[in-house]
């Protein structure tokens, strides 16, 4: 990948994370944690919607693709954290490969209810396996078994660091898939589907594998939640989680690779102000999405970027 | 020099409910040729171009490329195979730079360099100083002038044009038959045209459709004297 600026914003803002380890106060320092877990599974709704243009209502699916085979694993199987690290990778990803070859057969308002209904399903499904899951009371994965490496992630800054090391790993590669050939035929698919058709591209194929990207990242996302935060319950899966990454990549921009990660932020903390203000804190983060949808519908990168960054990826 | 066939097909057929819009038609392309399609609105031109490019699917017949069958072949797939389509509204990715519009195009094909091929498919077309443009902030003609470098650059062995001067001023029909005469013989070209003079200026070889049947096949001169397609199309 060349050394431009776009690359150059990229590695400030994994700098200033960095920075923000030795300067952030406890507090903050959990909620980046968190942050940039959370934003690690909107980069990847990100690559299916923002980029792909495939607006699922059921991403609560990969995220718990990754979240229960990463915790059921620790939790019954006794496996070590890497292992259930990569298995929760792998899970979101061929998650999203079976649900996209059945999916992807439809489009638009269909697409959205088809995939709804499969992230249904799965929430279903883990309250009806309630023996082993707990359903909705969940399953605390003990911090024995949260170590990766020598790190214990129940503890703040290994928790921190591992967690900024992925985020990296995840955003850079975001930045080079969206640059590579790839990228711009995702785009393309986006933009006019008919006429990609007509340069040799077969849809079907392109979404299905943005999606299998965009299932990864939700994997990894929720392996993550479960051996970083330790718990893993029915309420993870549930229909708002399938909306949350939606919201997070709408605030932030969608189509661009740090909008998802802007977005995360900004809502988790005005969720933050806004519960310490009134109970009604939803109200609040009501308001600011329309306040967005109508003043700038491309969400803040990508309204900087219409009026002035246009080399922003 | 007795002329290759490109393509070819037999007994094409396709209906819409009671509409034969496509009614039993044999037809061949010669290689490097440049062969027109005419016939008054709704005989069938557009959809008999979208049978060959694969856009709607035959209800019978048969399409050979070069021999091979490619009658049951997706869209995508016989662009790859290389029969290029440009359709009549004008289809560009509005939103990127001209550039990444025909580097779409080449990257289709999996040409390389892509820098170097997508920069000299635009220009050909004379659109190489606005390739960093946001293509939907192009002029109109410009658009269509994209349009027709993104078949170009495809390399194609057929280019299917539809309806390619519509809306065109007369200086810009002008380079558009300069770029087709350019294309040839290396690419046949499958022209729907309206404008006789583009047709009778550009093509060796006219098709006359009407209700969805071949009326008549021959030279401009052919086309012109035959009194079927007078009293159908041309007006006498």
């Amino acid at each position: 990948m060349r050394l431009d600026r776009a690359l150059l914003l990229h590695l400030a803002v994994l700098a200033a994370l960095l920075a923000l380890h030795f300067a952030a106060p406890p507090y903050h320092h959990s909620n980046i944690a968190r942050i940039m877990v959370l934003a690690i599974y909107a980069m990847g709704y990100n690559i299916a919607f923002g980029y792909t243009g495939l607006l699922s209502l059921g991403h609560a699916l990969l995220f718990g693709a990754g979240l229960y085979s990463a915790g059921l694993l620790v939790y019954h199987g006794g496996a070590g954290a890497a292992v259930a690290l990569a298995a929760g990778v792998l899970a979101g990803g061929g998650m999203a490969l079976a649900v996209g070859l059945l999916a992807l057969r439809t489009a638009g308002v269909a697409f959205m209810i088809v995939t709804l209904m499969f992230a249904q399903a799965g929430y279903l499904t883990v309250l009806y396996f309630g023996a082993w899951t707990r359903g909705d009371e969940g399953i605390v994965i003990p911090q024995a078994a949260r170590t990766i490496a020598g790190l214990d992630l129940a503890s703040d800054a290994p928790r921190y660091l591992v967690a900024l090391a992925l985020f990296a790993v995840a955003l850079l590669a975001n930045l080079a898939l969206v640059r590579s050939p790839f990228g711009r035929v995702m785009v393309a698919m986006r933009e006019n589907e008919e006429r990609s058709r007509m340069l040799g591209f077969n849809p079907f194929t392109v979404k299905l594998a943005a999606l299998a990207v965009s299932g990864l990242y939700a994997g990894l996302s929720g392996a993550c939640y479960a051996l970083m935060f330790g718990y893993v319950g029915a309420g993870l899966v549930s229909v708002q989680y399938s909306i949350l990454p939606l919201l997070y990549v709408l605030l932030g921009g969608a189509g661009t690779v740090a909008g998802p990660f802007l977005g995360a932020l900004l809502m988790f903390y005005l969720i933050d102000w806004a519960s310490a203000l009134t109970d009604a804190h939803q109200f609040v983060t009501g308001a600011a999405l329309v306040v967005l949808v109508l003043f700038a519908p491309k969400g803040i990168l990508g309204t900087l970027r219409a009026r002035w960054l246009r080399w922003l990826p | 020099m007795a002329a290759v066939t490109l393509l070819e097909a037999r007994g094409l057929t396709r209906h819409f409910g009671g509409l034969k819009a496509v009614n039993g038609v044999d037809f061949a392309l010669d290689e490097g040729e440049i062969h027109a399609l005419i016939g008054p609105n709704g005989a069938g031109k557009t959809t008999f171009v979208s049978l060959l490019s694969g856009r709607i699917p035959a209800q019978s017949g048969t399409i050979r490329l070069r021999g091979r069958d490619i009658t049951r072949l997706p869209a995508h797939a016989r662009v790859r195979a290389g029969i290029a389509y440009t359709f009549q509204i004008t289809q560009i990715y509005a939103a990127l730079t001209v550039f990444d519009n025909v580097a779409l195009a080449v990257q289709g094909r999996g040409g390389h360099p892509l820098a170097a091929q997508a920069m000299a498919a635009l220009d050909r077309v004379g659109l190489a100083d606005r390739a960093g443009q946001i293509a939907g902030t192009l002029s109109y003609g410009h658009q269509r002038v994209l349009e027709i470098a993104m078949g170009l650059a495809l390399a194609p062995l057929l280019l299917i044009l539809d309806e390619p001067t519509q809306g065109l001023a007369e200086g810009e029909i002008a380079t558009f038959k300069d770029i087709v005469r350019s294309v040839v013989p290396q690419t046949t070209v499958l022209l729907i045209e309206h404008n006789m003079d583009v047709v009778m200026g550009l093509a060796d070889r006219i098709t006359v459709l009407n209700f969805g049947e071949v009326l008549a096949t021959g030279t401009p001169a052919e086309i012109r004297a035959n009194p079927a397609v007078q009293a159908a199309y041309l007006g006498g």
